[in-house]
């Protein structure tokens, strides 16, 4: 079955993995901007890492007959020092421009600090200054229900906001319905330890329904699985769920979520 | 949205629920075994509030263990958190 990776950082991942996600039927991936786990020296590191991901990953991706799209911003564990924070945002504008950039993630919280807030709000200013869609991480472990609150807060109080063109991402049971309800995409990932697995986010399909779902792998640096969402369908086929319903997952969501930005420009080759 | 294969259940979930709650159980034992383990610490409560949720007839036990495992949430944390 054709899928979407709407969420993973193939910079971190080698040619190979990319050669079996598009044997398993991946066709396109989304790659947020983050954190490389250690704290970047300077802005133009930051520069050629967004040089990175709209110019050399979207021709690796293609090299594997994968269609790479890219999110511009400043992930929450380098947002405590503002002012930097603040110079890394002057950069994105150019970068936002760019023809495989859908938009600004991911961008929101980690330790939940004021500093933080005061990174996140210049971030999500910027993405309503030209209309940008914007992908949100949310936190881990003990402070993900908290910092999910204050960023739907946030959100909440910015009257330019437009839920459909917002993405709260790594929900877990105890937030999922908090970003659904609020007019929001869910994002769920199968990471191992930390976040879902296959079942459980089969789980809250069953709870939730499919409708404004997204499943991703959140593949990075750390352990973690570029093909988790193979795994899911499988788990959700071994469950007995229709294929109708596991392509809306996989591939239909992630098309209309994509489809928004004026810069996906994805045309599926095979008649499916 | 039912479960589409509402029959099957009880027979796929059965053996690795029980491999998991050996695991567990086994786990315990290990934190028990371990000498010089401070009594008060509160990653302790957490687990023993976990495992209630588990015993509890009540649905939604996942949301409930993570909720057993979060932070609590101030709706007046902008008040506290105030604007940079
Ligand atoms: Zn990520």
């Amino acid at each position: 079955m054709d899928f979407f990776d709407p969420h993973i950082h193939v910079a971190s991942r080698t040619t190979d993995d990319l050669a079996l996600m598009a044997k398993m039927g991946c066709v396109v991936v989304g790659e947020p901007a983050f954190w490389m786990g250690y704290d970047r020296g300077g802005v133009n590191s930051f520069h050629d890492y967004f040089r990175q991901l709209t110019e050399w990953e979207p021709k690796r991706c293609a090299a594997a007959g994968i269609e790479h799209y890219a999110w511009m911003g400043l992930n929450a564990k380098e947002a405590e020092n503002v002012g930097f924070a603040r110079e890394v945002i002057a950069e994105l504008p150019a970068f936002l421009e760019r023809p495989n950039v859908l938009g600004v993630g991911e961008i929101g919280l980690h330790k939940c600090t004021r500093n933080e807030v005061t990174t996140l709000l210049g971030l999500i200013d910027a993405a309503l200054a030209s209309s940008q869609m914007m992908l949100f991480h949310t936190p881990h472990l003990e402070d993900k229900y908290k910092g999910t609150r204050m960023i739907l807060d946030v959100l909440a109080d910015d009257r330019r906001v437009d839920p459909a063109r917002v993405c709260i991402d790594h929900c877990e049971e105890h937030t999922i319905r908090l970003a659904l309800e609020s007019g929001y995409w869910a994002g769920v990932t199968l990471y191992p330890t930390t976040k879902a697995t296959p079942e459980r986010t089969a789980d809250m399909v069953e709870m939730y329904g499919p409708e404004r779902l997204l499943v991703n792998s959140s593949a990075d640096w750390g352990p973690s699985n570029p093909l988790a969402v193979p795994e899911f369908i499988a788990t959700m086929r071994r469950r007995g769920h229709p294929d109708s319903l596991i392509r809306r997952l996989v591939y239909e969501n992630p098309l209309a979520w994509f489809r928004q930005s004026e810069h996906f420009r994805f045309a599926p080759a095979r008649a499916t | 949205m039912a479960n589409a294969a509402t029959s099957g259940v009880l027979d796929r979930e059965f053996l690795p629920l029980r491999a998991r709650l050996i695991d567990l159980a086994a786990a315990l034992d290990r934190i028990d075994r371990a000498s010089g383990l401070p009594a008060a610490d509160p990653r302790r409560e957490q687990i023993a509030h976990g495992l209630a949720v588990l015993n509890s007839p009540e649905p939604n036990r996942a949301e409930a263990v993570l909720a057993a495992f979060s932070l609590p949430y101030d709706p007046e944390w902008r008040a506290k958190t105030p604007r940079g």
